[in-house]
Order: C-alpha cells, then sequence, then structure tokens
C-alpha cells in the first residue's frame, strides 16, 4: 500500500488535486470556523458571564430555575457527540439558512456545538477574578452591568483569549467532521479522496494543513494573551 | 457625622445563625480619625461593610449625615458610596489598567467625561507622590505604591469618609507608617472622615483620634486614644495595650504591672531606688521600655515576695509621674 501512495503517478494525481482544491478548502476551512466561533462567542460569553454573575452571591443574583435551566442547556448540548448534533439539529439549520447541506449550512451545528463550551471556558476565566476586585467596584458604587462591563471581563480578557483559542481549535476540529454533512473543507477533501477514494496522500496532505493551522492559530492566541497580560 | 445605632449583624451558617455583630453604638464626628480594633474574627470587617451596606445589617441603623442608609434603594446606596469610599488589605487594584486609568475608574463609573477624569486622576496621582506612575501598571508597583495608587482612586469621587480595611497589614513597618503619614496628611488638607480597621495597636497609636475595641462581636470599650492607652478597662483592651501579658507567664501571686508613660525616669533607676528607700526586692518577669527625648515609655512587669511588698511598691511607684501600676490579675 505505501509503495503505491509515492509512486510518481499517485504524485502527480494529487498534485493536481492540491492545487485545484485545496486553496479554496482552505478559505472554506478558515471561514466557517472564524464564523463559527464568532457566533459562539456571540451566544456564549453573555451566557458565561450570567452563570457566573447570576448565582446566589454573585452581583447579579438571577431566580435559581432560570439558573438551573442555563445550566442543564450547556450540559444537555455539551453531552451529544458533535457527529449526531449535527443530525438532531437540522431543523433548525433549515430553519435559518433554508437548507441543510453545504459549507454556510454546517456553521449552525458548529454554533449550537461550541456555544456551551465557549460558556463554559468564559465561566472558568470570569471565575479567576479577584473577588476583592469586585468587592472594590461595588465599594465605589459601581452596578452590577458597570461591574461586567468595566472590571470582570476587562480583568479577565487574557484568559479569555485563552479561551477563545482553545474554542476555535475545537471548531477547527469540528469543521473537519462537518464533511460528513456536505460542509467544505479540508475535512471534505479528507473524507471524499481520502477515505471514499482511497487517496491516502491526499488524506494526509489535508490532515498535516490541519495540524499546522491548529499550531498557528493556538501561536497566535498564546502570544497574544501574554502581550495583553498586564500582570 | 456617622451614627451606628444598635447595629447587630448574623449569618446564616449550615449550623445555624452565627453573631458577628451585637448591639454595637458608635458615633463618630466629622474630621475624626475613627479606629475600630479587635483580634481576627472580632467582626470589624463585618462592620465596616456595614457602614457602606456592602454588608446589610440584620437589626440597627447606619445614618451618615442624618440619612439612614438602611431606608435607601440599592441605587441610591450607589450614590452614598461614592462619598463613603474604601481602601482594603489586598489594594485591589485592577491588574489590566494603568495607575492613571485605576484612579479614573470611579469616575468613569459616575460618568465624568474622559478628558476631566483624567485631569482629576493626575492630581491625586500628584497628592500621593506618585505623578511618574501614571502609565505603569500595578504589577509593576511595590505594595506601599499600591495602596498609594488605591488611596488616590478612593479620593477620585471627593468623599466625605474614607474607610480603611486593614490597609496597612499586608506591608512593612516603614511603608505602614509612611501609608499612615499620608492618610494623616489627607484627614488634615481635605477634611475627610477617616475610619480605620485594624488589629495593629501601633497602627491606632500612630493616627486616631478615638478607637472602639471590638471584642466577639461587641464594643468591649470605646473611647480617647490616649485616655485607652492610659487606663485599658476592659480585657479585651488590656490584651491590646499590653500584649506582654500574653507572652510571659507570671507565677507569681503578686505581680504588678508597671506602665512608664512619659516619665522622666531614665536618670533614675527605678528598681534600685525601691530597693533601697523601702526595701523592697523587685523580680523583673517582662520588661519591653525604651527611653524618647528622655522619658521612658513601654511596659514591666514585676513580682513581689509577698502582698505587702506589692501594696508599698504599687504606692511607691503611682506617687511618680507618668508612672501608673497596677495588679496583674488576669493572666495564667
Amino acid at each position: 500500500m505505501f509503495a503505491e501512495i509515492f509512486s510518481q503517478e499517485v504524485i502527480d494525481e494529487t498534485l493536481d488535486i492540491l492545487i485545484n482544491e485545496i486553496p479554496y478548502a482552505l478559505w472554506e476551512t478558515f471561514y466557517v470556523t472564524i464564523l463559527a466561533t464568532l457566533f459562539a462567542v456571540i451566544i456564549g460569553l453573555p451566557l458565561g458571564v450570567l452563570i457566573v454573575v447570576g448565582e446566589k452571591d454573585g452581583v447579579l443574583p438571577l431566580p435559581k430555575p432560570i439558573l438551573s435551566f442555563l445550566n442543564l442547556l450547556i450540559n444537555l448540548l455539551r453531552s451529544v457527540p458533535f457527529l449526531i448534533l449535527m443530525i438532531l439539529v437540522f431543523p433548525i439549520t433549515r430553519f435559518i439558512i433554508g437548507t441543510t447541506v453545504g459549507t454556510t449550512a454546517s456553521i449552525v451545528p458548529l454554533v449550537i456545538a461550541a456555544f456551551p463550551f465557549v460558556a463554559r471556558l468564559v465561566e472558568t476565566s470570569l471565575r479567576e477574578v479577584d473577588p476583592g476586585i469586585i468587592e472594590t467596584a461595588q465599594s465605589m458604587g459601581a452596578s452590577p452591568l458597570q461591574i461586567i462591563v468595566k472590571v470582570m471581563i476587562p480583568e479577565s480578557v487574557p484568559s479569555l483569549i485563552s479561551g477563545i483559542t482553545i474554542a476555535i481549535t475545537t471548531i477547527l476540529g469540528y469543521t473537519a467532521m462537518s464533511g460528513i454533512i456536505g460542509g467544505g473543507g479540508l475535512g471534505k477533501i479528507a473524507i471524499n479522496y481520502g477515505y471514499y477514494r482511497y487517496k491516502y496522500l491526499v488524506m494526509l496532505i489535508a490532515v498535516i494543513i490541519l495540524i499546522v493551522l491548529v499550531q498557528l492559530f493556538q501561536t497566535i492566541g498564546t502570544r497574544l494573551a501574554k502581550a495583553m497580560d498586564k500582570r | 457625622m456617622i451614627e451606628i445605632k444598635n447595629l447587630s449583624k448574623s449569618f446564616e451558617t449550615s449550623d445555624g445563625s452565627l453573631d458577628a455583630l451585637k448591639n454595637i453604638n458608635i458615633t463618630i464626628a466629622d474630621g475624626e480619625i475613627f479606629g475600630i480594633i479587635g483580634m481576627s474574627g472580632a467582626g470589624k470587617s463585618t462592620l465596616v461593610r456595614c457602614i457602606n451596606m456592602l454588608e446589610r445589617p440584620t437589626e440597627g441603623e447606619v445614618v451618615i449625615d442624618g440619612v439612614n442608609l438602611l431606608s435607601l434603594k440599592e441605587k441610591d446606596l450607589r450614590e452614598i458610596r461614592r462619598n463613603v469610599t474604601m481602601i482594603f488589605q489586598g489594594f485591589n487594584l485592577l491588574m489590566q489598567r494603568n495607575c492613571l486609568k485605576n484612579i479614573c475608574l470611579p469616575l468613569e463609573l459616575e460618568g465624568v467625561n474622559k478628558k476631566d477624569a483624567k485631569k482629576r486622576a493626575l492630581e491625586l496621582l500628584d497628592l500621593v507622590g506618585l505623578s511618574d506612575k501614571a502609565k505603569a501598571y500595578p504589577s509593576q508597583l511595590s505594595g506601599g505604591q499600591q495602596q498609594r495608587i488605591a488611596i488616590a482612586r478612593a479620593l477620585a469621587t471627593n468623599p466625605k469618609v474614607l474607610l480603611c480595611d486593614e490597609a496597612t497589614s499586608a506591608l512593612d513597618p516603614k511603608t505602614t507608617r509612611s501609608i499612615l503619614s499620608l492618610i494623616r496628611d489627607i484627614n488634615n488638607k481635605l477634611g475627610i472622615t477617616v475610619i480605620v480597621i485594624t488589629h495593629q495597636m501601633s497602627v491606632i497609636e500612630e493616627i486616631c483620634d478615638k478607637v472602639a475595641i471590638l471584642d466577639n462581636g461587641e464594643v468591649a470599650e470605646i473611647g480617647e486614644v490616649a485616655e485607652i492607652f492610659r487606663s485599658p478597662k476592659s480585657k479585651a483592651a488590656k490584651s491590646l495595650v499590653y500584649p506582654e501579658d500574653n507572652e510571659v507567664e507570671v507565677h507569681s501571686e503578686f505581680a504588678l504591672r508597671v506602665v512608664f508613660n512619659g516619665a522622666e525616669a531614665t536618670d533614675t533607676p527605678l528598681i534600685a531606688q525601691l530597693a533601697i528607700e523601702k526595701n523592697i526586692a523587685a523580680n523583673i518577669l517582662s520588661a519591653s521600655t525604651k527611653s524618647i527625648g528622655n522619658k521612658a515609655h513601654g511596659v514591666m512587669i514585676l513580682s513581689f515576695a509577698d502582698e505587702k511588698s506589692l501594696v508599698s511598691a504599687k504606692q511607691y511607684l503611682n506617687q511618680i509621674d507618668g508612672v501608673l501600676s497596677e495588679e496583674v490579675k488576669n493572666v495564667r
């Protein structure tokens, strides 16, 4: 099998596929990952904030049933495997995008899978904020909203960036899976050529590109978090 | 004026209710530096948080300039908190904001525009002597400098009252003195009422006019600092003024505590004179005295052979100016 992988014929064919398909697949992966992360943060950030400030001795205590419901929702969504979640949310996808197939459609399950994860990451980051600093803001007459916007979030920015970096790399992994439901990108290339058509070299290269992407996002995220941290 | 009337606070814990404060009555005049001292767990941090309603009292009233804080809504309380600001043991600066922006924070919360806030913050940086640290981040500063920034931040909204919760407890003695003298300067210059919470008697001695001694959630003693230092009455006050009593084991039944409070005693060897003039042999159990400007300050614990020599020694010592003696009873 391995002798065949690197035969001249295979290499030529692979090069052909790479040149024709990889740039667009790369772009698709990129755009799906970034958009999915963006929406996941837009939903997950406020949710994570609510879970922390809504606690009994938080800065904006919520009624217990609401808090329990939010926690349950997050745990439920987090426990469904992504492969199954993609199919389960077809009705929602169809409602929002109009179809369940394709690259753009794959953003919906990605967001639904990622926002609970982001909410938990945000929760962890906000809990690291020194309670003394929150008390200080209260002693200055800050309203709950001011405490969240001026103190809790800005103080946890480096930690939030680290969290979002983890989310991006995880979502990147999920985009590869969405190749199954017709989502485009490197995952589709790997599955279509490698799995369905036994072109292992193409699969190998798609995987290597994914690895490089994860490294890239992780390095940028880590550097950014470090540069932002004034502690 | 701050009036704390019949204030009690209890916490619900898993094993029932815990009374942190019991029936506290304290009145603090404008412009005063008022100390609240107690051992850890005495309830002093809870008490100071009742003054700005970070903790709501279970019973009683807190009245500031005629306004009963318990009658206020959350929104009006926030207004009050701009007038009654606070500094903390851990400084509690925002680590991701530079010093200037930290001082601007209370002004931002109030809705002051950026330019005016910055101008005010620069004035305050100057007041606390850290004009060169505007762009520095808190992590680049020493503890003493961080507390100065915290003080500047607390003064930003022109408060009438400054609450200091163990503000010097994390600092070394030299830095403590410089922070205390800054607080005293602020009190002098701006006429701000200062309430100092501490467990260190030296802090009270250094800057406070009046002091309340908290013991187990109750006010054990309250009065002028000088008066309480001269003759502490309650057990809690005595153990704070004379910490030596806790360290020395007095085996003798006939022991006397001799307090030197600025006595001109340095050139007359007191114990020797006691032996020569009264023929009383005193055994020194502990002594911690120092002379400042030819005046003796400090405490000594003496023991005697019998009741008779103790009584006459006490008589002899008490006639000397600036020396006060009394029997030691409450020691182990």
